[in-house]
């Protein structure tokens, strides 16, 4: 008998992931956009799924470093890329990353639904350019939509983070100063 | 909501690709960036049975200049790269084409959708369709019955609508030549969103006169259009003024929940006119 998931449901695709840096290996639809099989299978539930057309953010993650909806991504068309979703973010004791704090500090969230879609569009934007300007900020953050902070909060605690991180990297580098410093 | 299901095929090469378009027929779709063809799908507007997806063809990410000076541009180049152009292959003659990337979506979009996906798709506000209209671009398209080249003239059929036959991929497009006097503008309701009028020129000009030019319109027709009247006024030495006008007078754009034809008229006038502007002081 034939137990192989793949051979006996046509409909039904194997599927390898690196998520976070860990390999996953998936059974599933073709029809299945990143963003579900992260939720649904991988029960990554971090990376949120608003509108489901690109239009909201709410599902942002990584692909390869840069920022993405993943709800206008199939999971098949993720293979081969590096992925991380907010779980990454923080460190293995589960400590806030830089930028999480600073989004703490500035109030740059209410109810959160958006959070984690932002927070992935500040990583993969400061990850390419970190001497962001705050109009350049302001830009980028119009790729999401939250409908609590009107997004003051977001574009300052995301200069927070980018200010804190250049002050760091003055030689010695260091990774994980506190974003705190100057408050 | 959630698509429809469909197969899933993955190209290793272009001829595979169009190989495997043949064979599957009309229920099958390429899927590069699959920025608008997955919120399509999404929506299920579009039913495909199979996708053959080519975002894996590293061969096609790839853009330079030619010896003629022109600028080809590999269909899975993203928008992100032409943006930031890390090979700086564009220079001041393509310099329209990295200031155009800031209009189309956001970030997180430009990252995904690819030069060659959205010419493919055919929208008629698309911001790539205006580019290869104004600036006279020829895309390459491979298929069973081998290479081809088809204007721009020629390639955008109407909505959604392109000259690709089904088994046909684009594989590259080309820029034949530098336009260092070309600038594209538009109006949204709000950033990043279609365009309610998208308007494009290319000016040629000589010790600092405007000498003629090509202009070109989106959102006002079933395609990217020229407008040959207001061309006209440019090369008899018009002002921008009076070549914005003889557009806003040539064009009768649909109306809709988002303007009337009137409106989209004065928008037509004033973007013209503001491209012109820019595009003359690069």
């Amino acid at each position: 008998m034939n137990t192989d998931p793949v051979a006996t449901h046509p409909d039904l695709q194997l599927i390898t992931l690196d998520v976070n840096g860990e390999r996953y290996d998936v059974v599933t639809e073709p029809r299945r956009t990143l963003v579900d099989v992260l939720r649904h299978e991988l029960r990554l539930t971090g990376t949120h799924v608003g509108c489901e057309h690109g239009i909201c953010g709410a599902c942002t993650v990584l692909v390869d470093e840069r920022p993405v909806r993943a709800c206008l991504m199939f999971a098949a068309q993720a293979e081969g890329a590096r992925i991380r979703t907010v779980e990454s973010l923080a460190d293995s004791d589960n400590r806030l990353s830089d930028l999480q704090r600073a989004f703490s500090e500035h109030h740059a969230l209410q109810c959160g639904f958006c959070t984690p879609g932002f927070l992935m569009l500040a990583e993969g934007f400061l990850g390419e350019r970190p001497e962001a300007s705050k109009e350049e900020i302001r830009e980028v953050v119009a790729a999401n939509l939250c409908r609590c902070t009107g997004y003051q909060t977001i574009v300052e605690a995301i200069e927070a983070c980018a200010t804190a991180r250049r002050g760091a990297c003055v030689t010695p580098c260091i990774p994980d100063s506190p974003a705190d410093k100057e408050h | 909501m959630k698509p429809a299901p469909f197969q899933y095929h993955r190209a290793r090469d272009v001829d595979g690709a169009s190989r495997l378009l043949a064979e599957l027929g009309d229920d099958a779709k390429v899927i590069a960036g699959g920025q608008s063809l997955v919120a399509m799908m999404n929506y299920r507007l579009a039913r495909p049975r199979h996708l053959v997806d080519i975002g894996g063809l590293r061969e096609l990410d790839r853009m330079h200049r030619d010896a003629e000076g022109g600028l080809r541009v590999g269909a899975l180049t993203t928008h992100h790269t032409v943006e930031s152009d890390p090979a700086g292959v564009l220079g001041a003659g393509f310099e329209v084409l990295r200031k155009t990337m800031t209009w189309i979506g956001h970030l997180p979009i430009r990252t995904r959708g690819t030069v060659g996906g959205s010419m493919a798709h055919g929208d008629a506000t698309a911001e790539w369709c205006l580019l290869a209209v104004t600036l006279g671009a020829e895309f390459v398209a491979r298929g069973p019955r081998g290479e081809r080249v088809i204007p721009a003239g020629d390639f955008f059929l109407g909505y959604y609508t392109t000259a690709l036959d089904p088994d046909e991929i684009l594989v590259e497009i080309v820029f034949p030549r530098p336009a260092p006097h070309a600038a594209l503008t538009e109006f949204a309701e709000r950033r990043g969103d279609f365009a309610l009028v998208a308007a494009a020129v290319d000016l040629d000009v000589e010790d600092g006169e405007v000498r003629g030019g090509r202009v070109a319109l989106g959102g006002v027709a079933s395609a990217a259009v020229r407008v040959p009247e207001a061309e006209r006024v440019l090369t008899a030495g018009g002002s921008f003024e009076a070549c914005a006008s003889a557009a806003a007078e040539a064009v009768e754009p649909p109306a809709d929940a988002s303007g009337s034809t009137h409106y989209r008229k004065e928008l037509v006038r004033t973007l013209i006119r503001r491209a012109c502007e820019e595009a003359v002081s690069r």
